[in-house]
């Protein structure tokens, strides 16, 4: 046989199995629904469920006081949105409040509040007490009450005493710090992690339970045939569910994508090889279906979601949990992800983590083929 | 042109356990060569390290002079694997599995739609191109999957059990396609639990424990049981109990029932005595017959059961004062177009055995299924011991034992948790749930293996164990769903003899199967086709129904095949 016709045959026999698998998708409604449907709905959640912005929280203003400073102060808090102010007089109920889960913090603005102020006696003029059971939102309604209180104090100084130091605080590139702008990208790595690692770990498990594996051994073709044309379907679908999602993200989610398309695809395609790598070793250990779908959620899915610094900040971490993120392929796409949506192409970071993708994707696919031989024994 | 394959001091070891040991035997091409044995012998090592799947410990396997294994570049071109359950993609059409397939294979595009034509043609498969493998009966898949392994036209065609599970009919179709291509020149070996198949083959290898114990020609094992098997007729009573009573005899080697008759085979220098005067006492008559290889296959591994079932002698007698004990009236099923059930009604007595026989996919299993309350008709009533599954499920259901198709049993559960998860779901409590599983584990000699899980038990105790479950709470009826579909012969007789042991009781049992032997254990056999029912009778009378010139003394295959094709033309390739 000429080197050509080998080649062609070659092809041909990779053509085959990827319509095959391609047939098999497209005849599957249960991966139509977690390629098409399961992205939208976990992006419609991400985009209006969660929420890691503090606005409208419930907030008691126990205003003991009953000077001039006092009221205004007062009336400080309550004009501010962040803040939904329930007045009261008694620091007592302010703290049954609290107790009971109906505000998350109160303001203490106590009897002598304008004898203090005026005579800048030293020591706190108020007292922020907050629910450390939400910790999230407790950072965030301190330090709006401390805000509050600052700022008015500044506006009382007036122009008396202009500060020496006009301090300013700037937010880039997400002027509004919406917290959507930051999720959706992730989420999009979330959506990606299901395709690539749970679909593909079905994959090969489920040849072998439904007794085709054995058929297809006693053809021609060799393991890495059969692996990388079971894959390119799957790339395939990876690529247009990412797409949908991009497309959703901007039009229906008005997140706007300050880098270019072509750098999302690169980087989509380039997260699919771990991905895809990790799914497809699952599938050649497990044998059966159920336990390589336990895997791909237990090994793919939980830590896209918890390591990859799409949720949880990865420099927040312990240096332990750190050291392990290293090897979460999610990771280097979330952070090049919301780059590309927030600041644009910064190919100096994309290449970093593209080379890291890579890297762990090599390992995921070299450990598949030491463990897959074309024999039963 | 003619292959040869031999296989010389060929051992495989899985782990600690010895699949083959120091296997030698020749597979010549032009003929069929039946691969037999029980359960766990070695066959379907023997069949995965032909196809190159495998690799041999020690020894060669060679064809026409060349080595075979999993290095052989060129094995894929020279042998075709049909492995159980047929090895089809099921959401892919016919012809798209076929593709795959010649793809797979490399074969010439030019040549294909040539090739196609021929195999769809010759497996009968024209009018199904574009239907969904998974979609086609089990006949019909297995034919499909006979294609697939064909398609590189190669010299040696291996084909692991291709007949499990699959009716009458569609097997003798399977059978006349393979000999015609031994008659090419290919070698061809058919592994199988059914030793009228092997007895049909032109030689076979019988495995025993990892050892060849048998290479030849059928006829020659056989011959070697001239003049020992003999046939008693006209038992009156009941012919099973009577058999019960001629297997305790020590000069029988084994016994088995066949319709009204009994048929039993001497011990090797046995004397005919003890025999004719347990016949004599019931006034019937002792006939010799022409030995057949099953007599000689059982004879071979050291002969059947003894016919006792430990079970059986410790149940109290089923005290049911009524005579019928299952009935079923104009019982209909609907799954939207498709009518899987039409209008069937028969009733079952007491301490009766009903077979339901028909073809894969005439609706057995859903009657089956209505039945014991597992499906709900869609009109027609159902009823077990005089109480509606309509409208009593859960009284009826702690009537009855149900024994599914492959056990059922929790894979992943212990032994002993399924024996405690079973006796509960059944409502046995405190001190009597205690005693039964107790009960079950001395009878069934599941002592050893109670820590383990029931996937790892050898077919026999699988079996044994799901009796076990069905038995845990003393139903007056027996559901048995191919209680012995991949069963060998030794533990399908073992089986045979609980079920016997059972009915002498009181216990009415109701069995499907595509064990034509089997049904001959019956009272009587519900024959279902399409949906109907064509025949319910004793299976002498079915036999007797059969018989023409051509054939004055059919067997119940025979019964079979012609009865449902009474019904229907026969299909295209039949003609």
């Amino acid at each position: 046989m000429s080197r050509v016709s080998k080649t062609a045959v070659l092809l041909r026999r990779m053509a085959a199995l990827t319509r095959k698998e391609s047939i098999q998708i497209l005849r599957d409604p249960s991966s139509l629904v977690i390629a098409f449907v399961l992205p939208p709905i976990l992006l419609f959640l991400f985009a209006f469920a969660v929420s890691l912005d503090v606005k409208h929280v419930p907030f008691a203003v126990v205003l003991e006081g009953n000077g001039v400073k006092a009221h205004s102060l007062a009336a400080a808090y309550s004009a501010t949105p962040y803040l939904d102010v329930v007045p009261v007089r008694d620091r007592r109920i302010g703290r049954e409040l609290l107790t009971r889960g109906v505000v998350d913090g109160f303001v203490v603005i106590p009897q002598d509040f304008d004898e203090r102020v005026l005579n800048q006696v030293p020591g706190a003029a108020i007292q922020v007490i907050t629910d450390g059971s939400k910790p999230n939102s407790a950072n965030f309604t301190a330090a709006y009450a401390e805000g509050v209180f600052q700022i008015w104090l500044r506006g009382e100084a007036g122009a008396a005493v202009a500060p020496r130091i006009d301090q300013r605080q700037r937010v880039w590139f997400n002027p509004e710090l919406e917290s959507r702008r930051v999720l959706l990208p992730g989420a999009i790595a979330i959506v990606m992690t299901m395709i690539g690692t749970l679909l593909t770990s079905l994959v090969v498990a489920r040849e072998w339970e439904r007794g085709t594996m054995e058929a297809l051994m006693s053809t021609p073709p060799s393991m890495l045939e059969i692996i990388i044309s079971k894959l390119l379907p799957y790339f395939a679908l990876g690529l247009i569910a990412t797409l949908g999602c991009v497309l959703m993200a901007v039009f229906l989610f008005s997140v706007p994508l300050q880098g270019s398309l072509i750098a999302v695809l690169l980087l989509s395609s380039v997260f699919l090889v771990p991905a895809l790598g990790q799914g497809l070793l699952i599938s050649t250990l497990a044998k059966n279906q159920f336990v390589a779908a336990q895997a791909a959620i237990f090994s793919g899915f939980m830590p896209a979601f918890l390591l990859s610094g799409f949720i949880y900040e990865i420099d927040s971490m312990p240096t332990l949990v750190q050291w392990i993120t290293q090897v979460v392929p999610a990771r280097y796409f979330v952070s090049s992800l919301q780059t590309v949506f927030l600041t644009g192409d910064v190919w100096a970071q994309f290449r970093w983590d593209m080379f890291a993708m890579l890297c762990v994707g090599a390992l995921f696919f070299s450990i598949t083929l030491a463990n897959s031989h074309k024999r039963l024994d | 042109m003619t292959v040869s394959v031999s296989i010389e001091g060929v051992s495989k070891h899985f782990d600690e356990h010895c699949a083959l040991k120091e296997l030698d035997a020749n597979i010549r091409g032009g003929r069929l060569t039946g691969l037999v044995g029980p359960d766990g012998a070695g066959k379907t090592t023997l069949m995965r390290l032909l196809a190159g799947l495998m690799s041999v410990d020690t020894g060669s396997l060679k064809i026409d002079g060349r080595e075979l294994g999993p290095h052989t570049s060129d094995i894929h071109q020279l042998t075709g694997y049909m492995p159980q359950r047929f090895g089809l993609y099921e959401d892919l059409t016919v012809l798209e599995n076929l593709k795959l397939y010649a793809d797979l294979r490399g074969l010439d595009r030019r040549m294909t739609s040539g090739l196609f034509e021929r195999l769809l043609h010759f497996t009968g498969l024209g009018s199904f191109t574009d239907r969904l493998a998974g979609n086609l009966s089990g006949g019909m898949k297995q034919k499909l999957g006979l294609a697939c392994a064909l398609m590189a036209r190669p010299q040696l065609l291996l084909l692991d059990e291709p007949s499990v599970g699959v009716d009458p009919v569609s097997r003798q179709d399977l059978w006349d396609m393979v000999q015609e291509l031994a008659g090419e020149g290919m070698a061809v070996v058919w592994s199988t639990a059914y030793l009228d198949e092997a007895e049909r083959c032109d030689e076979v290898l019988l495995l025993e424990e990892s050892e060849l114990v048998y290479c030849g020609a059928p006829a020659d094992l056989t011959r070697r049981l001239q003049g020992r098997s003999y046939l008693a007729k006209n038992l009156g009573g009941d012919r099973r109990l009577w058999l019960t009573r001629a297997l305790e005899l020590p000069s029988v080697r084994d016994g088995v029932i066949q319709g009204a008759a009994v048929r039993l085979v001497l011990g090797r220098d046995g004397s005919l005595d003890e025999i004719s005067g347990l016949v004599e006492s019931v006034g019937g008559r002792l006939e010799a017959v022409a030995p057949r290889f099953e007599d000689a296959f059982i004879d071979l591994l050291g002969g059947g059961p003894d016919g006792h079932s430990a079970i059986a002698e410790k149940m109290e007698p089923v005290e049911q004062a009524r005579d019928i004990m299952v009935e079923c009236r104009d019982l209909s099923k609907h799954f939207g177009d498709f009518t899987a059930t039409d209008g069937i009604s028969f009733s079952v007595h007491k301490g009766e055995i009903l077979g339901l026989l028909g073809p894969n996919g005439a609706g057995k299993s859903t009657t089956f299924k209505m039945l014991c309350g597992l499906l709900k008709p869609s009109s027609g009533v159902a009823e077990v011991v005089g109480l509606d599954l309509r409208h009593s499920p859960s009284t009826a259901k702690l009537q009855l034992g149900y024994m599914a198709q492959k056990f059922s049993l929790y894979g992943l559960m212990s032994v002993q948790q399924n024996l405690e998860f079973f006796s509960g779901v059944y409502g046995l409590r405190g001190k009597l749930r205690r005693d039964r599983i107790q009960e079950m584990i001395d009878t069934f000699e599941l002592q050893p293996y109670l820590a383990e899980s029931p996937e790892n038990l050898p077919l026999g105790f699988k079996q044994r164990m799901a009796l076990a479950c069905a038995l845990m709470h003393r139903p007056s009826v027996l559901f048995l769903d191919e209680p012995t579909s991949g069963v060998d012969p030794v533990t399908r007789r073992e089986f045979w003899t609980h079920i016997t042991g059972l009915v002498a009781k009181g216990v009415t049992v109701l069995v499907t199967t595509h064990f034509m032997d089997e049904a001959e254990y019956c009272d009587r056999v519900a024959l279902v086709n399409r949906g109907q029912l064509i025949a319910l009778d004793s299976p002498d009378a079915l036999k007797a129904s059969a018989a023409c010139a051509a054939l004055p003394d059919p067997t119940m295959e025979d019964a079979f095949i012609r009865l449902i094709e009474a019904q229907e033309p026969p299909s295209e390739h039949a003609a």
